[in-house]
């Protein structure tokens, strides 16, 4: 039991047997896979492949999609997170995500990164602003915005944007980052330094990522999984998947020979 | 063929600006300080219009008080709480049919109720709910409709920080809806402010120089006054310069709220400016 535990801790995601269906669609079909703590975890596919489906499994952001049934376990930190007597607010505390389209909120850039905190009941000033300022900083955004802490988030570039989210994701310190192809709205150098950051991330927070970009997979990630009509084809080091795929679709894939 | 519809566009234009014409030139010449300020003399011939300037104002902070937070509280409920699709349907049928109830019924419905059975009397209170019945239907659809605007990527933002639903709801969603809410609010209290039918049996009273020192007492009000003045006044004929000054100032009225609705729209819409 006590080593069960320690396993656990190590893998901080684990899905045993996940199944999603979306009415009559069957998304995600029996997928068993872990991500173990501090790394980047790739998710790769052509579209409709059950990669961003299993993302949003993670904390249970396919609970807003009308008609979608998940059976199976996932288990954050050893926690299943589909259990009756988890919050699904507090899962999504310890789950944090950044989405595709950078999608601030129309207030200031203080209080955008501010958000996660106050709805948390936190009313400490002091240390609200300590939180912020630490998150931009890990965002590695201060340095543009900090003169302009209350000027609109709207009138950011969206690469800057796309860091403030990130930033508003970490303020709450989550130990899982999951990332929904958050380059794919970007121009190349704001997609870089989006890149560039995730290194930085990794030392403090366990990272998943969806992306439609092979390269981008292959820069970043420590291991990579393939999926393909809802299933996990393959799942393993980023070395290994793209150097020696040991599946002829995934092979097919990396080379481009289609999806 | 195009030429049709912009001709048929443009005579709306043209309907429009001819009522306002014409009862701007009618009316601008009995217009004066003492009009706004004093109280009708020698059987409503003379004097000025001061009581249902006062009473029509009454009714609109009163028909504001009870459709506004009702109107909008229902109408969060129904675009952002109400997940059973039916029941969904369902209210917003019976919302467009609450619309669609002509106003007459609302009055003779206000009469029974607020004045007769729950004995309010002719009163400023009973009145008020009258017109605020009228104009919920409009309040609840322009709070969903604004609400429907906001982008749903807003709200999957605030949930996957930990939000809870209210708090996504109270701190993202209202905030980015509220400019059309409001604007939506003012347009709405602009098509009661001149109805006439809700008020006939519930508040207006046909002369009462006198102003109102409570909700339980009766007022006078434009709509009604204008009504009294060109049908059934002492001598109509004499009255009638004064009936064309109260629809003036009465369509003064709603212009000015039409104007604060699109000031306070911009200000806000600056405010919480979404891109």
């Amino acid at each position: 039991m006590e080593e069960n535990i320690k396993l656990n801790k190590m893998k901080v995601i684990e899905t045993i047997d996940l199944n999603v269906h979306y009415k009559d669609v069957h998304a995600l079909k029996n997928v068993t896979m872990s991500m173990n703590k501090l790394s980047i975890t790739a998710l790769m596919g052509p579209s409709g492949c059950g990669k961003s489906t299993y993302l949003r499994a993670l904390n249970r952001m396919n609970d807003l999609i009308e008609g979608c049934k998940v059976s199976g376990q996932v288990l954050i930190e050893g926690d299943n997170a589909y259990a009756r007597d988890i919050h699904v607010d507090d899962l999504r505390k310890k789950v944090g995500m950044v989405f595709q389209k950078p999608n601030p909120f129309p207030m200031s850039i203080f209080e955008n990164v501010a958000y996660g905190l106050r709805v948390n009941g936190v009313r400490d000033k002091k240390f609200i602003h300590e939180q912020v300022e630490k998150a931009i900083h890990q965002a590695a955004l201060w340095d543009e915005v900090k003169d302009f802490l209350k000027k609109s988030a709207m009138d950011l570039s969206g690469g800057q944007q796309q860091r403030l989210c990130i930033a508003r994701a970490l303020v709450i310190e989550p130990s899982v980052l999951l990332m929904d192809e958050p380059t794919s709205a970007l121009d190349p150098i704001s997609s870089a330094k989006i890149e560039e950051l995730m290194f930085d991330l990794k030392k403090n927070y366990t990272i998943v990522i969806v992306t439609h970009n092979i390269q981008q997979a292959a820069r970043i990630s420590d291991n990579t999984a393939f999926f393909y009509i809802g299933e996990l084809i393959e799942l393993g080091t980023t070395k290994e998947i793209f150097t020696n795929p040991k599946n002829e679709r995934t092979q097919n894939y990396i080379t481009g020979r289609f999806g | 063929m195009f030429w049709v519809f912009r001709v048929l566009s443009l005579s709306v234009v043209a309907v429009l600006f001819i009522i306002l014409a014409f009862i701007f030139i009618k009316g601008f010449k009995v217009l004066s300080w003492d009009f706004i300020t004093q109280s009708p003399t020698e059987g409503m011939t003379s004097g000025g219009i001061y009581p249902a300037i006062i009473g029509t104002l009454w009714l609109i902070a009163g028909s504001m008080v009870f459709a506004f937070p009702i109107g909008v509280l229902a109408g969060i409920y129904n675009h952002e709480y109400a997940a059973w699709k039916p029941l969904k349907v369902f209210i917003r049928i019976m919302t467009n049919n609450l619309a669609g109830v002509p106003s007459i019924v609302f009055g003779l419905f206000g009469m029974s109720l607020f004045v007769n059975k729950l004995g309010f009397g002719d009163s400023i209170l009973a009145g008020s709910l009258t017109l605020g019945l009228l104009a919920l239907p409009v309040v609840i659809r322009t709070t969903e409709e604004s609400l429907a605007a906001v982008d749903n990527s807003f709200r999957r933002a605030s949930l996957a920080l930990g939000a809870t639903k209210w708090q996504t709801t109270s701190r993202v969603v209202f905030p980015i809806a509220f400019p059309n809410i409001l604007t939506g609010l003012i347009l709405s209290i602009g098509r009661v402010s001149g109805e006439t039918a809700p008020i006939l049996f519930t508040v207006a009273a046909y002369f009462l120089p006198k102003l109102p020192s409570g909700i339980f007492d009766q007022v006078m009000a434009l709509p009604y006054h204008l009504y009294v003045l060109a049908t059934s006044g002492i001598d109509v004929e004499k009255s009638r310069p004064i009936a064309y000054g109260t629809a003036l100032v009465l369509i003064m009225i709603v212009l000015i709220m039409n104007l604060l609705a699109n000031v306070l729209r911009n200000y806000f819409g600056r405010k919480y400016k979404v891109k």
